[in-house]
């Protein structure tokens, strides 16, 4: 059990030096306990949760795990998820590029505000995300009687889900690259610029490469919210089942409808995606790191051959 | 918004795009809530905001949200703490692992909550004995609410944490301090300002959650219900106005907790700065 390696204290440091890390450390005891303690929560907390529903997806044996994904309803609420992720994904993703290139590169009036609308989805309930979209093209909404008298059903069908969705996945690709352009500097594409390249050169050639980390980040987050969404999807939708129910929806009727197995079947591969959303977060999480850092040696080099040349400046 | 700044190109063309899309998918919408509220008149809609059943899921969400927050900011500072300052095996992982209430959809949440804490499964069977029911009680409530917010206050903390510089804590430990009190007066000072921001972000999340909730809740009248779940009871009987009504006071609420978090935030790297 011996597994705990303190960087600042290696085996086989002397007696002085393991006197030396008491004074901004804890003693071996109480980082022992801490952990133990840290250990217990996370598995009681959070490995539990995902043991449960890998456990009842398998309960009645792994022959009705996969014949709940031969079910008509369910594939088709697999593929409502997909088509939704699959608009909702890309048109934000393309926004929060716009967006992150405006806020970044650019200093306008009213820009402090514009972060904190883009920001807003994040903080309202996912519940207002669906309400606000009834409110204007619901039966008894704003464009409500206008909509039913030309047959367009928006709420309760899948344009409402879409939309919907696409409300509380706006911020994640805007979120995830305002910070790290902001952090890169413009000095690249400004270069580019000099050297007579067009604005959509820039952004291809130079800019895209340069996020190309963060922007998957904001992907990566933004997919997994889109197809795990409820709350906001659960007002717009239906619920019923073949017709506008996203994999999160199905979960709930066939947990409501005592269908624990299938239920749980579903739920394992949401929580498959989680999975993997988190293996390629921390993946990107890492790389963006890199390159930030690398392109931060750059400039530092850059910077130091500068002033050499020119020691005024 | 002088010429001169705007060297690179596409200035209209990005502010273009961003803000027609901003206006339809938030600000159009956003805008027809706070119509649809005033359109209902003053009376309609203090009568439902302050409607014994409304109120009594105020206490629910805003309430034990609150407990739930405070419940992250203790185990939210000890994850950070040992993330950012010791170093074993399987760190690395545990750090992935934190997240997973961000990346795991509500719904999937909920019910494995759920079946974790029914009486007669897991967890539920074990308390059972004890006379300690969770699911369908406002414990429940409490167990979903700090279970999506854990991530918050790790993420707020953690990076501060590891700015902090050792300088101050050894020169503490010089001057013949104990290492509780170096934690006490040297350490946990400039953490409090992030500690705060993420328990405050923690605390927004879960007064507006929904999905994780609802299933372990049980959504008893005036004992569990949240009031997310009283908008949809409103649009359930075609009462739009009573569910913009609603929908308004969580938005100002919401606001209100975004401005106190945002303004502790740059109150905390005034601090940061000035160290």
């Amino acid at each position: 059990m011996a597994s705990f390696i303190d960087f600042r204290n290696p085996p086989g440091s002397d007696r002085r030096a393991d006197d030396w890390i008491r004074a901004n450390s804890e003693p071996i005891w109480v980082r022992r306990v801490l952990i133990g303690i840290l250990l217990l929560f996370f598995i009681l907390f959070l490995g539990m949760p995902l043991l449960v529903i890998f456990q009842g997806a398998l309960a009645m044996g792994v022959q009705t795990f996969l014949t709940t994904f031969t079910d008509d309803n369910i594939l088709h609420s697999v593929q409502i998820t997909l088509l939704v992720a699959l608009i909702a994904v890309p048109s934000n993703a393309a926004f929060g590029v716009a967006a992150a290139w405006a806020v970044t590169r650019y200093r306008f009036t009213g820009r402090a505000l514009l972060l904190a609308l883009i920001d807003l989805p994040l903080w309202v309930s996912p519940v207002i995300g669906g309400l606000i979209y009834v409110l204007i093209y619901g039966r008894r909404g704003y464009l409500g009687p206008w909509l039913q008298e030309h047959d367009i059903r928006i709420i309760f069908a899948l344009p409402g889900v879409i939309m919907a969705t696409t409300f509380v996945t706006f911020p994640f690709v805007a979120r995830s690259l305002i910070p790290l352009m902001q952090a890169q500097g413009c000095e690249e594409e400004e270069a580019a610029l000099t050297l007579g390249a067009s604005g959509f050169q820039i952004l291809r050639r130079i800019t895209l490469p340069k996020i190309r980390w963060g922007f998957f980040y904001g992907v990566i987050l933004c997919n997994a919210r889109a197809m795990g969404e409820f709350g906001a999807v659960s007002v717009v939708s239906a619920k019923v089942s073949g017709m506008t129910n996203t994999m999160p929806l199905e979960i709930e009727r066939l947990y409501n409808d005592y269908l624990f197995a299938s239920a749980f079947a579903v739920a394992s591969a949401l929580s498959m995606l989680a999975l993997i959303t988190l293996v390629l977060k921390s993946i990107a999480e890492w790389a963006n790191e890199r390159q930030l850092v690398a392109g931060q040696k750059v400039l530092l080099e850059a910077t130091i051959n500068t002033t050499q040349i020119h020691p005024a400046a | 918004m002088s010429q001169k700044r705007h060297i690179l190109p596409g200035f209209r063309t990005s502010l273009g795009w961003t803000v027609t899309w901003l206006s339809l998918i938030v600000l159009i919408p956003l805008a027809a809530l706070i119509g649809k509220t005033a359109s209902g008149g003053w009376l309609h809609f203090w009568q439902t905001v302050t409607d014994p059943q409304v109120v009594a899921s105020y206490r629910v969400s805003f309430g034990i949200s609150l407990i739930a927050a405070l419940l992250n900011g203790i185990f939210g500072f000890l994850a950070a703490w040992i993330f950012a300052r010791y170093e074993f095996r399987g760190r690395l992982l545990l750090e992935a692992a934190t997240d997973l209430p961000f990346a795991l959809p509500t719904a999937v949440a909920g019910i494995a909550l759920t079946a974790l804490y029914s009486p007669n499964e897991w967890f539920g069977k074990l308390l059972l004995p004890f006379g300690i029911r969770i699911a369908f009680t406002p414990i429940g409530v409490l167990i979903a609410m700090t279970f999506i917010g854990f991530p918050f206050v790790v993420r707020t903390l953690q990076p501060v944490i590891s700015e902090l510089s050792a300088d101050l804590e050894e020169a503490a430990a010089c001057l013949g301090a104990s290492r509780w009190q170096t934690l006490r007066r040297v350490v946990l000072p400039p953490l409090l300002p992030a500690l705060l921001t993420g328990v405050i972000m923690a605390y927004g999340r879960a007064v507006g959650e929904y999905g994780s909730i609802v299933f372990i809740s049980g959504n008893i009248p005036y004992k569990t219900e949240i009031t997310p779940l009283m908008i949809f009871s409103k649009l359930e009987q075609y009462d739009y106005t009573g569910a913009a009504a609603i929908g308004f006071v969580m938005l100002a609420a919401s606001l209100l907790i975004v401005l106190l978090g945002n303004s502790l935030q740059s109150w905390g790297n005034r601090f940061r700065k000035s160290s």
